[in-house]
């Protein structure tokens, strides 16, 4: 009984199983409990060792609202989003006519049989659920009905597509954690609508699973988990923070992973503290703080929250305070679409404060990446005495991903150019006598600090906003603000080379250059096998820094043109680029798109050849 | 002992510094502000207390007051921060080293105004600290006009009639649940003085607000941060007197029978000589009815308003390591290595 007596059926001809290759949407309101069933096939898929990825599409909501999640299988291992759903899993009653509409020809539709949904489709296979009969039949309590409800869908899905239910069960059992009673309520559920769907349904369609190898010695992780893990790795000591959607499992994770990681295996005690302050203006206040006195400090947040910390900010590039700052994007201007991704900071987050400000910024383009530069961002902002501010999004820092394991860093911590006792006697010896906290003794730009807590008598100084000289004594001198304003800027230029350059991947023969950051990088690498398909091969640069070291000028100044591929509507890393190169400002063009979802590689493939077309 | 020898042992204090070690650059601050007669007795408390200049943390914000650190503790660190946002700042840099002494000094715009939010925030967490309110009725840097604690009806020269009711700090400290709040006026440097001796003591956030009148934007003889109104309307509610626990001696002017003892957290006393039989300052409902019903007959009520210094302080919830955390090094910060798989075994 796949489809309702009396529907035509006229269902394009197709022999060809599709093994591995097809996306499932799951829709279903949120606050259902869905993300448990969801998150449970994402890791039997993975564990079944094919690259698959999970999006969520999430309202900003608590109960009740539209949700959807969409699983990529692809065989080849591609984990960008696409603009089709090959299997649609429909819980939602409010949402359905939409989604009959998005499954491609020949897909599935997979509904909830209480919602009876209107067959304007004849193209589509459609299979019914009796969600509500079987959960009713498993004696559950009435509580735990509406979530034991999607553990239906998983079983249904299992028998569609051939998925070993023990790959469910083990999947259930790394959720639950091994408690016994939790998982079995779930299996048990998986396995009634297994069994009821193979007494009752005939498969029709042509969508498969089966095992690979293809994800042995990888991870399954998020942006944000991996981006507190290698904070903790990279020794973070004091976080001030302030809940914000997409930041917020950041710091919870950390919460979660410091007191494993970082209690002093003698006493128990902690080598950290993490305060939830009372908004933005005060979690960049006590980050600061604890920077300024020589903790490796954090805070992290997203749009709204960056604006608030602006001022602070500025005090802190200013007056040479290391802090790290993760800014996990949502869509703006305003509260915008809390739920939806972007990267629409880039522009904001360069030159966050008033008057002559500019910073340094990290751009991790991968679930790796984040733990990178999770360690290495304190690294570089004590080296530099600067903010660093590290752009993530809300597609890269909350949805999971296929990753390379994290590795444990590979060098040792950089503290930067900082004065304890002895080492201030020292400088003091050399220099007759004398130190200033910002004196460019070695020519970089970048002075030598010390920290409160520090006993000695000439360590001492008064840190402060407003103008002051190399021995940090309050002046309104024209001559030493602009003398202070550019050795700011030397210290800035010098950072180019410390911070993570771009990562270039050329093509033979090609003739156009592609630009993108962070997270558009899946579209983009997805894109470029497609149009190689099609004779258009391409060269690639990934930014991974502010400001552009040498390699990123040559790159733009070796193409003829070049496409500067982004999630945002005003085109922000080109105008940076533009900036930095104005001679070559006609040859860059724009690939600018902001809709709140993940780039597509067909979106920017469509876009390159496009314009390309006009030429 | 002769004369001479008096003289030589006084000028330095038990840990061998003269009062000189505690100057700080000359005030830039108008003649005769009351923010200068304070800075002057923190240098004394700092002095008589054996503080170490290199273990104290000044901070402030902006505004007349937020300036006055400058002019004090030359040998300290000093951070000057963001309007209404020094409390952050000093909250983030104490937790580097606990052993530090930090004080702050802010104003009425500073604490009363933009930074009422993290004033009372820092307060609530009992960050251990001395948080000083330079408080004027005025905004002095701007050239006068009103702050949050100027009082109804006052006349400023461009600002016409204030129309609204006066934030009183101290009952602001006491809702949020402050573990020390005492008033007093910048014309009686030895209340000042003895106030800011038993804060430092204080294993807490110890708030004190300072009548400091404006002499250039707000001195007319009739206002409540006036010099002269002050001056004849404070109503001392004990003499305070803060001894070190290590000289077990005992200050003979306080009057017997009325001497109350209060034990701090490091062992040290403050005892409160009481002027009104009925006043108990470790009484939070006690403190608020006073001040409401100082208010009432518009008096200013200077003296430890209240104190408890069992609450535990915003340290004692965070299980810290003994050492200062700034002084931790790679081997104590970073996880070792083989931790390292048995996380990437936890990501899926």
């Amino acid at each position: 009984m796949s489809q309702e007596a009396g529907v035509e059926i006229d269902i394009p001809l197709q022999k060809e199983t599709k093994i591995n290759d097809f996306t499932i949407t799951f829709s279903t309101v949120n606050g259902s409990g869905s993300a448990t069933a969801n998150t449970t096939l994402l890791r039997t898929l993975f564990k079944m060792g094919i690259p698959v990825s999970g999006k969520n599409i999430f309202p900003s909501n608590i109960k009740g609202m539209p949700t959807w999640y969409t699983l990529r299988l692809s065989k080849e291992g591609f984990l960008s989003r696409v603009e089709q759903d090959d299997i649609v899993i429909a819980m939602n009653p409010s949402t359905i006519l939409r989604e009959i509409e998005y499954v491609v020809p020949g897909g599935v539709l997979l509904y909830a049989d209480h919602i009876s949904p209107p067959l304007t489709r004849q193209d589509i296979h459609v299979y019914p659920m009796p969600v509500k009969q079987l959960v009713k039949q498993s004696n559950t309590s009435a509580k735990i009905r509406e979530y034991i409800g999607n553990m239906v869908y998983v079983g249904v899905l299992s028998w569609l597509l051939g998925i070993d239910l023990e790959k469910i069960k083990a999947a259930l059992a790394f959720q639950f954690k091994d408690k016994a009673s939790a998982i079995d309520l779930n299996f048990n559920m998986v396995e009634t609508a297994y069994q009821w769907a193979v007494e009752n349904l005939e498969k029709t369609d042509r969508y498969k699973v089966e095992p690979m190898n293809a994800t042995e010695g990888y991870i399954m992780a998020d942006g944000n988990t991996a981006a507190a893990l290698g904070s903790i790795y990279g020794g973070v000591q004091f976080v001030g923070w302030y809940p914000i959607t997409p930041a917020t499992s950041l710091v919870e994770t950390m919460n979660e992973y410091l007191p494993m990681l970082r209690q002093d295996p003698e006493t128990g005690k902690n080598t950290y503290a993490v305060v939830q302050s009372e908004d933005e203006l005060a979690s960049i206040g006590m980050a600061i703080g604890a920077g300024w006195a020589g903790l490796r400090s954090l805070t992290s947040t997203s749009g709204p929250g960056l604006s608030l910390m602006a001022e602070y900010l500025g005090l802190a590039y200013y007056a040479e305070i290391p802090v790290v700052i993760w800014d996990v994007q949502r869509v703006g201007p305003s509260t915008g679409l809390p739920t939806r991704t972007a990267q629409g900071d880039l522009i904001f987050a360069k030159f966050v404060g008033h008057g002559d400000t500019q910073h340094i910024i990290l751009i991790p383009g991968s679930v790796k990446e984040c733990f990178e530069f999770g360690w290495q961002a304190f690294d570089i902002a004590e080296r530099f005495q600067t903010p660093v501010i590290v752009l993530s999004d809300l597609d890269l820092g909350m949805n999971q991903w296929l990753s390379e394991p994290f590795e444990y860093p590979d060098r040792p911590m950089d503290r930067g150019k900082i004065l304890w006792e002895d080492d201030l006697d020292k400088m003091l010896d050399k220099h007759g006598g004398k130190w200033g906290r910002y004196v460019d003794i070695d020519g970089d730009g970048v002075p030598y600090r010390t920290v409160p807590g520090n006993r000695h008598p000439k360590s001492p100084y008064f840190t402060r906003g407003t103008g002051h000289d190399e021995y940090a004594n309050y002046s309104e001198e024209g001559e030493i603000w602009e003398k202070g304003l550019m050795r700011l800027e030397k210290k800035f230029n010098t950072s180019k080379n410390f911070i993570p350059g771009p990562v270039i991947d050329t093509m033979t023969g090609a003739k156009i250059g592609i630009i993108a950051s962070g997270s558009a990088d899946f579209a983009v690498i997805e894109a470029r096998q497609e149009m190689k398909k099609e004779s258009i091969p391409t060269d690639y640069m990934r930014i991974r820094s502010v400001p552009f070291s040498d390699e990123v000028e040559r790159f733009v100044f070796d193409h003829e043109r070049c496409y500067v591929v982004e999630l945002n509507q005003s085109g922000q890393l080109k105008q940076l680029l533009t900036l930095e190169y104005p001679e070559k400002a006609v040859d860059l063009k724009k690939l600018a798109h902001i809709d709140g979802l993940p780039l597509t590689a067909k979106w920017v493939k469509e876009s390159i050849l496009s314009q390309e077309g006009e030429k | 002992m002769t004369e001479q020898t008096n003289v030589e042992q006084s000028s330095v204090n038990a840990i061998g510094l003269t009062r000189q070690d505690y100057k700080g650059a000359p005030t830039t601050l108008c003649p005769g502000c009351g923010h200068n007669s304070i800075s002057n007795q923190i240098i004394a408390a700092c002095y008589e207390l054996n503080i170490v200049p290199e273990e104290l943390v000044k901070f402030s914000g902006i505004g007349c007051s937020s300036k006055s650190p400058t002019y004090f503790l030359s040998r300290s660190y000093g951070f000057n921060g963001l309007h209404g946002r020094m409390p952050s700042i000093a909250l983030g840099t104490l937790f580097a080293d606990k052993t530090l002494f930090g004080i702050g000094v802010s104003g009425d715009g500073d604490t009363a105004s933009i930074g009422l939010g993290q004033f009372k925030h820092l307060v609530r967490r009992n960050l251990p600290m001395v948080y000083i309110v330079e408080n004027n009725g005025v905004y002095g840097l701007t050239k006068g006009q009103f702050s949050a604690t100027a009082e109804i009806g006052l006349e400023l020269k461009k600002q016409g009639r204030n129309p609204y009711l006066p934030v009183d700090i101290c009952m602001e400290a006491l809702v949020a649940n402050a573990s020390f709040v005492a008033r007093s006026f910048a014309g009686d440097p030895k209340q000042v003085l003895e106030l800011i001796k038993a804060a430092f003591m204080h294993n807490g956030i110890a708030v004190l607000d300072i009548i400091s009148a404006c002499v250039t934007f707000h001195n007319k003889e009739f206002h409540l941060h006036s010099y002269g109104y002050g001056k004849a309307h404070e109503q001392p509610l004990h003499d305070v007197s803060y001894i070190p626990a290590r000289k077990e001696i005992v200050i003979d002017d306080f009057r017997e029978g009325t001497i109350r003892g209060i034990t701090l957290h490091d062992g040290s006393h403050i005892l409160l000589k009481k002027l009104s039989d009925d006043y108990d300052p470790t009484n939070r409902w006690h403190a608020l009815r006073m001040l409401e019903e100082a208010e009432e007959k518009q008096l200013l009520v200077t003296g430890l308003i209240y104190v408890n210094p069992e609450y535990p302080s915003m340290f004692d919830n965070y299980n810290l390591i003994d050492k200062p955390l700034n002084r931790l090094t790679e081997n104590d910060l970073r996880p070792p290595r083989e931790t390292i798989d048995a996380i990437n075994e936890m990501m899926f």
